[in-house]
C-alpha cells in the first residue's frame, strides 16, 4: 500500500536547468559569429536583382552604400513614390555623391584607399536613368571600384 | 547566469544583421579630364560586340552589321563565340598570340583576343534586365575562364593557385566597356 502511495505523488521530476547558460551561450556565441553590426537605418525599400555569378564583398570595412529604391512605407507619405538616393542616413540627391565619397575616402587609412568599393544596393525596378547619373558622379569622384549589389539565385 | 546570456543574446540579435553582401564586380572606366579632348578610340568593327539593352528588356546584340534581337538564354552563347571564335570567322574578333611566363617557369602561348562587349542601355531600362545581362556576360568571361584552366591546368579557374589565376586572367580579359551615356532614341 505504502509503495503504490509514494509512486503516485512522485511523478515526474523537474527538468534540470543546470545546463541552460551553456545552451544560451552557445546560441549568443552562434550570432556573435555569424553576424555584423547593423550601421545604418534603411529609408528606402529594395528587392534586389538577382544573379549567378555573384562574388562575396570582402573586408566590409571597405565597403560603402548607396540605396536606390522607393521611399519605405513610413517615409511615404512626405516624399512619394519615386525612387530615391540614400547616403548615409538621410535621402541626397546625386550631386552629394561627391562630396560622401570624398567623405568616405577620408575615413580609410591611405593604404586602403585604393581598394574602397562602393556597393550599390538598388531595386530592380530602377531604371538606368538614375543608375546610369550615379555612375557618372562616381566616375567624377573618381571611386571605381563598384559591386551591383545581387542576390545569389541558381539561375534560369 | 543565464538571465545575463539571453540579455546578451536578446542584444545581438537586435543589433546586428546576418546577411552577406554578394554582387557582381566591376571597374568603371576613369573619367577622361575635361579640358582634353575626347578622342574615340577606333576599334574594328570585328572587334566589338554590340549589345543593346531597350526598355522593355529585349536584347540586341552582334557586331555591327550583324545585329539581332535574341533571347537572354542565347546571350551567354554568343559572347561565348564572340570571345573564343573558334572556327577563325572573319567577322568575329581578331587573336594575336601572345606568351605568357608560367609560374613554374615554362612559357605558354596564348591566342588573346581583341574582343570588346560594348553595354549600352536607355534611360528607361530597368536595372533588373541590365543585371541580368551583365550577369549573363559575366558568365560568358567565366565559362571560357574555366575552359581555358580545365585544358591548360587541368582544375578549374576558382580553384586555381594564385599565380596561374593571374595568367589566365590576363590571357582573357573581362573587356566590357559602357559607353557615355547618351540619348537613344526610339
Amino acid at each position: 500500500m505504502a509503495v503504490m502511495k509514494k509512486k503516485g505523488n512522485k511523478g515526474l521530476p523537474p527538468i534540470s536547468t543546470a545546463s541552460l547558460p551553456d545552451v544560451i551561450f552557445m546560441i549568443l556565441f552562434f550570432f556573435m559569429v555569424s553576424t555584423t553590426m547593423r550601421d545604418q537605418e534603411l529609408l528606402v525599400r529594395y528587392k534586389l536583382p538577382e544573379a549567378t555569378e555573384v562574388q562575396k564583398l570582402e573586408k566590409k570595412s571597405l565597403v560603402s552604400y548607396i540605396h536606390i529604391g522607393q521611399p519605405s512605407l513610413a517615409m511615404q507619405a512626405k516624399f512619394g513614390t519615386a525612387p530615391k538616393v540614400q547616403l548615409n542616413d538621410s535621402y541626397k540627391t546625386t550631386k552629394d555623391i561627391l562630396d560622401f565619397v570624398a567623405a568616405e575616402r577620408d575615413k580609410l587609412n591611405e593604404m586602403d584607399r585604393a581598394s574602397m568599393t562602393i556597393c550599390l544596393k538598388a531595386d530592380g525596378m530602377t531604371k538606368m536613368g538614375i543608375i546610369t547619373d550615379v555612375k557618372q558622379e562616381l566616375r567624377r569622384a573618381n571611386a571605381l571600384k563598384l559591386s551591383y549589389a545581387a542576390s545569389k539565385s541558381m539561375g534560369y | 547566469m543565464a538571465d545575463i546570456a539571453f540579455l546578451l543574446l536578446i542584444f545581438f540579435l537586435v543589433a546586428t544583421t546576418m546577411n552577406v553582401d554578394t554582387g557582381l564586380v566591376r571597374m568603371l572606366p576613369p573619367l577622361a579630364p575635361e579640358n582634353q579632348k575626347q578622342e574615340d578610340v577606333k576599334v574594328k568593327e570585328r572587334n566589338l560586340f554590340l549589345v543593346l539593352v531597350s526598355g522593355n528588356g529585349s536584347i540586341m546584340a552582334g557586331t555591327s552589321g550583324n545585329q539581332e534581337v535574341i533571347d537572354l538564354r542565347l546571350l551567354k552563347d554568343r559572347t561565348k563565340e564572340f570571345i573564343l571564335n573558334p572556327m577563325d570567322d572573319e567577322t568575329l574578333p581578331e587573336k594575336t598570340e601572345k606568351e605568357f611566363d608560367l609560374p613554374d617557369g615554362s612559357k605558354w602561348v596564348y591566342p588573346v583576343s581583341e574582343g570588346i562587349v560594348s553595354l549600352q542601355t536607355t534611360r528607361d531600362t530597368n536595372y533588373q534586365d541590365y543585371i541580368k545581362v551583365q550577369n549573363e556576360l559575366t558568365r560568358a568571361f567565366n565559362e571560357v575562364r574555366d575552359e581555358v584552366s580545365m585544358r591548360k591546368f587541368n582544375a578549374k579557374f576558382a580553384e586555381l593557385p594564385e599565380e596561374q589565376r593571374d595568367v589566365v586572367a590576363k590571357a582573357i580579359q573581362v573587356r566590357i566597356s559602357e559607353a557615355e551615356p547618351r540619348v537613344i532614341k526610339k
